[in-house]
């Protein structure tokens, strides 16, 4: 009994540590843009169908290929926030939600197309192979993937924290028109933060479709999780994010485990709802000032 | 002036009327079907989402609770297909209504983005209950309604038609009645500052629930029909996510807030879908074109085609009135036309559109 919690735990922790790294940049692009971009689920898909082209065709391993999808999707975020997401100009959060979904949908017909509604799902030796930990056998793909996670954060973090980029960043997550004033290049900003955002997604797409059988409908799900997490965490806040993925995962494991995975899902979002009405900023979530 | 638009509805009333009888082949009064029935469930998500501007993207609850209802009603009462049957029609749009209560009042204590996100986890909430309960629902495997037997080839199409007629004209009504009364005037109140009207005395919090609640209900009711056409219902096409965000590009399409621009969008979208479900079958062709449509429109017509065109057709007339080149001046001293004397407030408010 102790041993199955402890199993949920961890298993818990480590893929949480994936959605963190799916809702990072999510919650940051809410952050400095304002925006919600409904298009990550589906755009952690394509990077999870990018990995998996490039280890179908020229073989290339999952984590190295990471080297080529990253930048790809990057530029891609960046075209994404030029040519769509920029000439949005008034009620940028709702018209944001609307474009983006836009998007999604165009990004699933096309891989519906080309990869059918078959679930497709990844291969590599670390996928299959396990190691004993405790009383369970565990995947080397949920350890492998939560260390890229956890170096892909820290990396963001140091990105954020340390840089004069991420002072740039985090001055316009304040104030906008202020660090416009100060000559913030925040248009600039925006877009490189949804190319770090998207990016970030093609990330956490690989470990997922490397953990789970996934089509282009899978999309749905996961936005609605990482909608949640990022809500539950409070907008705009990165540590928010991480402390809900891990807590939230946590949670739908342990009802998988001593309850029903069927109803681990349901937990999952009751438990959000009924956060929210005591907390509507969430966890770490700022109150929102009255908007004119 | 009032009498043109008097006789045009007539006119185009006899043609929705008529329209099956001209127009026999099943494949398109099929599609005329589906056309009416989005046309329904989006002028009951506008009555909530367009006056308020809380964008509800979870819809799609309340058309699965309709379906959902319906069949389990037609179950349990061991109801056979007739023209009886669409007397649960308005029962599972109640059952709809009275879902929505408490989930409208739980997603309302918050506004903006967080009420939209809870409205979509409400949604998955519900897709994955339809998928668990399964001694009510049956789960994956679906659940059938009362087989139709007696109306068979071009003919099954008529009643189904008639009945989303008569559901899209109560919910034109409602939604008439709502943009007229004080209680709509609170609404859009609402929508354009909140914590001011609530100030100046609106109960804004009731306002929206009864507004959530009427909107649920149509499109409960809107659900119910729906899955008594298809005949059998599964939780992922009861509870279907495209729903959610179908309705909303319908109402940004046609013109959010008003009353025809909706419909308009509906008509376009829907048939348009349909069409292209019948000739390329459910494949990734119809989601490029829907979602390359969605930008389109939002990108390039972010107030919808009604506003748009009614600001076109008001510089027109101005214009051609004063014989002089097009100025803001000008327009704003003309009351806009069809607007039964109170154009001013639609000049003021032109931002947001929110004209007949």
């Amino acid at each position: 009994m102790l041993g199955n919690l402890i199993e949920a735990i961890i298993l818990g922790v480590l893929t949480g540590g994936v959605y963190a790294l799916m809702a990072s940049g999510l919650t940051l692009v809410f952050g400095v843009m304002e925006i919600i971009n409904i298009g990550q689920g589906a755009l952690v898909i394509l990077g999870a169908y990018l990995s998996f082209f490039l280890e179908q065709k020229f073989h290339i391993d999952l984590f190295l290929g990471l080297l080529l999808t990253m930048p790809f999707m990057f530029v891609f975020g960046l075209l994404i926030e030029i040519l769509f997401i920029r000439p949005i100009k008034r009620d940028r959060t709702m018209f944001s939600i609307l474009v983006t979904f836009g998007i999604a949908l165009i990004i699933e017909g096309v891989l519906n197309l080309i990869f059918t509604a078959n679930n497709a799902k990844l291969q590599a030796w670390y996928i299959t192979a396990s190691f004993k930990v405790g009383g369970f056998y565990l995947a080397y793909i949920y350890v492998f993937g939560f260390l890229l996670a956890i170096g892909l954060l820290g990396g963001l973090y140091w990105l954020i924290y340390r840089t004069k980029f991420g002072f740039s960043l985090r001055a316009s997550m304040q104030n906008r028109t202020a660090a416009e004033l100060i000559g913030i290049n925040v248009e600039r900003i925006s877009a490189i933060t949804f190319g770090i955002g998207i990016a970030l997604a093609a990330a956490g797409g690989m470990v997922f479709g490397a953990t789970n059988a996934f089509n282009a409908g899978s999309a749905y799900d996961l936005i609605s999780r990482l909608l949640a997490i990022i809500i539950f965490g409070g907008m705009g806040s990165l540590s928010g994010a991480l402390i809900a993925s891990l807590g939230m995962l946590v949670v739908e494991d342990i009802t998988a485990f001593f309850w029903d995975p069927r109803w681990a899902t349901v937990v999952f979002f009751v438990l959000l709802v009924a956060i929210l009405l005591f907390r509507p900023q969430g966890l770490l979530g700022k109150v929102e000032a009255r908007k004119q | 002036m009032r009498v043109f638009k008097a006789v045009g509805l007539l006119a185009l009333l006899a043609i929705v009327i008529t329209f099956p009888q001209v127009f026999s082949d099943p494949a398109v009064s099929g599609i005329a079907v589906f056309a009416l029935m989005f046309a329904a469930a989006v002028t009951g998500w506008n009555i909530f989402s367009g006056y308020t501007g809380y964008i509800a993207l979870g819809h799609a609850t309340y058309f699965g609770l309709g379906a959902y209802a319906m069949a389990i009603l037609c179950q349990n009462w061991h109801i056979s297909a007739g023209y009886n049957t669409f007397l649960i029609v308005p029962l599972a749009g109640l059952v709809a209504a009275a879902f929505s209560l408490p989930l409208g009042g739980i997603a309302l204590r918050v506004r903006r983005h967080t009420f939209i996100v809870i409205t979509i986890a409400v949604f998955f909430i519900f897709q994955l209950l339809a998928y668990n309960l399964t001694q009510f629902t049956n789960g994956s495997i679906g659940l059938n309604l009362p087989l139709i037997l007696d109306w068979n080839g071009f003919f099954v199409n008529y009643p189904f038609y008639y009945v989303t007629l008569a559901v899209l004209l109560l919910a034109i009504a409602i939604s008439w009645w709502v943009r007229n009364s004080k209680f709509g005037l609170g609404l859009l109140a609402i929508r354009d500052d909140e914590d001011r009207a609530l100030g100046l005395g609106v109960r804004t919090g009731p306002s929206k629930l009864v507004a959530f609640a009427i909107s649920a209900f149509i499109v409960g009711m809107v659900g119910a029909i729906w899955a008594f056409y298809i005949q059998t219902i599964y939780p992922q096409t009861a509870f279907d996510a495209t729903f959610d965000v179908a309705l909303a590009l319908m109402a940004f399409m046609g013109g959010l807030g008003t009353i025809s621009g909706p419909i308009l969008g509906a008509l376009i979208l829907e048939s348009t879908q349909q069409y292209f479900t019948l000739q390329y079958g459910a494949s990734g062709y119809y989601l490029v074109v829907y979602g390359a449509l969605f930008l389109v429109v939002i990108l390039l017509l972010p107030r919808g085609i009604i506003p748009t065109l009614n600001d076109r057709w008001v510089k027109y007339r101005a214009t051609r009135l004063q014989g002089q080149p097009e100025s803001d001046v000008v327009l704003a001293t003309l009351p806009a036309p069809g607007s039964n004397g109170n154009g001013g407030a639609e000049n003021v408010e032109k931002k947001e559109g929110i004209n007949l």
